[in-house]
């Protein structure tokens, strides 16, 4: 008995000296050989880490990776642009973490991060996860620039540290309806919503900008998030003739709804958020679906700087897919505000976050006192041929034609 | 006027499929006095298999009407094969159990089902392939749709095969039998047994039919499909009178007919800002919006379970009476 005890107890030390051993062994091999690589003189190098998060497994793995992409990139550029900070050149080196979608994890690899000191992240890519880790890294004092995450309350928890270079869901709202009442000039317009926080809270500012537009806006009509058959609230809304109608909800819903509208012989132009701005719209509701307008949060990754494109293109070897101009902006960002400090101790380059002044490969970036960026981009999409394409960007209240954006982005 | 049109057409193909389904739960209840909680799941499944194979056949080349049918034909085995096995294993081991028992396997089998179809189909929304190319009709300024006719016409023809069945066959006459008493039923020399899994079978086969329905006319399955809708058919069924089988056709149209119209009248008759005269506040409100709606359309839900409670309240035996009368 006392022998097992003792051989367990023994069984066990082993495996922990093991275990450390292992953590201990990795850890400097990895930055190891690009240290050699890109600093000759040795002693006096400043080793800055700068973590990136987002989901690499799971089934939005493919946006995860293009994410990380963006920040590797970033990395890369930087430093072989051999840049000193405090009079020592600067090395950078990434830590990627995996959140698996999901907010436990999220905040668990957010802790594990702040462990590892790093000076600055970028990440999550859902708002779901975002939002919990941003607490982690408030309290740590570490600033965190997410590429993707688009709920507005992430920057409303008054988190000075907590950036985010993306649109706002809530800033959609107005930009698809003035899209809306300057192009289509609808006298009436109907507004439907899914009784969801989402759904309503759009479809209250599109009702909101257009009134503020002189557009006649009718009688909320309302179902739920699990409505199929909208037959009766599309039959109340055709006796009332609207030339366009906006539908606050996911594409799960608004997939029925349009193809509902459509057989009951409403030919009114119809106009969605980003919840319904998929390809899977055209699937639901078919031919029905052509020429429905939507919009989503920033700019299409076609839309992203030339060299940025190039760049990504010779080292990844394909398009960006989302967010990755995005990522990539952020990780500069942080980079930028660390050489304007002078430092990478993130009290002393968060003041320069804030005030920074960058152009980016997705624009101009400069951040509101909330974190946001200032005059963010929405772009509007139309259902051509069951694909939705870019036809226009919103941009501090001015609509410019997807063609001329996409040129003043290549004059960049 | 045409808006009112429209709506009784919007009612009257709801309606439809809601009659098919309340048939299933009519006949098992006039049998064995079991409200088999698990029907709604088999019109799901019904959907589920005929979304199946439709998708698969759907860029074979063969005509619409045609991939449709197969898919129906291939919806109809399997469901009357769940229906059948649902009756073996869950309920005929409990016939003798007080009514309470059966009535909990019911909700146990309903479980399994969505469940099993969770893990078959996924949780994802399933979109039906669009094949049926859908052509519109002008009644009196109401618009009608060629797969709204099939519904309603189907409906139409199911109902009268099964009347024929149940008033004018060997084995309806024995279903009726079995109903008004199982013992003496028996005693005739009916095999009450396959009497009882024939309605089953029967009900599974329209439960699937209906699913076919209600995929190609809303374009979407999904594995909760079935509850929502099993519930509000067995509303029409009570409200029709459990166990009558014209009656569970009746109930279907109405509820369905009155849901339509709640649903397409309600925001316009609670829209406050009608009677903002009468307090300063409603004035202010309604100058600034000009509708205050107490009560939208997404009550449309409620209305099928507020006639269930009224009709419970104040005529429990339905419309057209309940068939438990007929028992000694």
């Amino acid at each position: 008995m006392q022998r097992a005890k003792f051989a367990v107890t023994l069984f066990a030390t082993v495996m922990a000296i093991g275990l450390t051993g292992c953590g201990e062994e990795k850890k400097p091999e990895a930055p190891k050989p690009e240290a050699a690589a890109s600093t000759p003189p040795p002693a006096a190098t400043v080793e800055i880490k700068i973590g990136t998060v987002g989901p690499l497994t799971g089934s939005i793995a493919h946006l995860g990776k293009d994410n990380e992409n963006g920040v590797v990139l970033a990395i890369e550029q930087a430093n072989a642009a051999k840049i000193t900070i405090d009079g020592k050149p600067a090395h950078f080196t990434l830590i990627s973490e995996d959140d698996q979608a999901d907010p436990k994890v999220g905040t668990t690899v957010a802790q594990k991060l702040v462990d590892d000191k790093v000076a600055g992240v970028v990440g999550h890519l859902n708002s779901g996860v975002t939002i919990p880790a941003s607490a982690i890294y408030h309290q740590a004092g570490i600033p965190m620039i997410t590429g993707s995450a688009t709920n507005p309350q992430l920057t409303e928890q008054g988190f000075d540290n907590i950036f985010r270079v993306v649109g706002r869901d809530d800033q959609q709202g107005p930009a698809i309806a003035s899209y809306l009442a300057a192009t289509e000039k609808p006298k009436v317009v109907a507004v439907i919503d899914d009784s969801t926080a989402y759904g309503e809270g759009l479809a209250d500012q599109v009702a909101k900008t257009l009134k503020s537009e002189g557009v006649k806006v009718l009688a909320r009509e309302k179902g739920t998030d699990k409505t199929t058959d909208w037959k009766a609230v599309l039959t109340k809304i055709k006796g009332e003739k609207p030339n366009a109608v906006f539908f606050g909800g996911m594409d799960a819903t608004g997939g029925p709804l349009m193809k509902q509208a459509r057989e009951l012989g409403i030919k009114a132009v119809f106009a969605f958020g980003d919840g319904a701005c998929t390809d899977k719209m055209h699937e639901l509701a078919g031919e029905a679906a052509e020429g429905l307008l939507c919009s989503q949060a920033g700019i299409p990754p076609q839309a992203a700087s030339k060299a940025f494109l190039e760049a990504y293109k010779a080292k990844f070897n394909t398009d960006p897919i989302l967010y990755a101009p995005f990522t990539y902006d952020a990780a500069n960002l942080l980079i930028q505000a660390m050489k304007e400090a002078n430092s990478a101790d993130p009290k002393k380059y968060l003041p320069f976050l804030q005030k920074i002044d960058y152009s980016g490969a997705t624009g101009k970036i400069e951040f509101d006192a909330k974190g946001d960026r200032k005059d963010a981009e929405i772009t509007i999409f139309v259902m051509k041929n069951g694909k939705v394409e870019p036809i226009a960007v919103v941009k501090s209240g001015k609509t410019i034609p997807f063609d001329e954006f996409m040129k003043s982005m290549g004059g960049a | 006027m045409d808006t009112f049109i429209q709506q009784l057409i919007n009612g009257l193909t709801l309606g439809a499929v809601y009659a098919i389904v309340a048939l299933g739960y009519t006949m098992v209840y006039g049998i064995i006095q079991l409200i088999n909680f698990a029907h709604g799941e088999v019109v799901m499944i019904g959907a589920m298999v005929a979304f199946t194979v439709i998708n698969a056949l759907a860029g074979s080349g063969l005509p619409p009407l045609a991939v449709v049918l197969i898919g129906t034909g291939c919806a109809i085995p399997v469901c009357v094969l769940v229906g059948y096995a649902m009756e073996r294993l869950a309920y005929r081991p409990l016939r003798r159990a007080p009514r309470l028992a059966p009535l909990i396997t019911a909700i146990g089998v309903s479980i399994i089902l969505q469940n099993l179809a969770m893990l078959v189909w996924s949780r994802n929304i399933l979109a039906f392939p669009q094949i049926i190319d859908i052509k519109l009709y002008n009644i009196a300024g109401a618009t009608i749709t060629n797969v709204q006719i099939v519904i309603i016409l189907t409906c139409i023809l199911i109902m009268v095969a099964l009347a024929a069945l149940v008033y004018r066959t060997r084995l309806g006459t024995a279903m009726r039998a079995t109903a008004q008493n199982p013992q003496v039923a028996g005693l005739m020399g009916i095999d009450i047994n396959r009497v009882i899994a024939a309605t089953f079978a029967i009900g599974a086969g329209l439960a699937a039919v209906a699913g076919v329905m209600v995929g190609t006319y809303y374009g979407i399955a999904q594995y909760t499909m079935g509850s929502i809708l099993g519930l509000k058919a067995f509303t029409a069924a009570v409200l029709g009178g459990i166990g009558n089988v014209p009656g569970a056709m009746l109930g279907g149209v109405v509820l369905g007919i009155v849901e339509a119209l709640g649903a397409g009248y309600i925001g316009t008759y609670t829209d406050l800002c009608k009677i903002s005269g009468i307090s300063d506040w409603l004035t202010q409100r309604c100058a600034n919006d000009g509708h205050f709606v107490l009560f939208g359309s997404n009550y449309q839900d409620v209305f099928a379970f507020a006639v269930l409670i009224m009709v419970l309240v104040f005529r429990p035996s339905g419309l057209l009476g309940e068939r438990v009368g007929d028992r000694a």
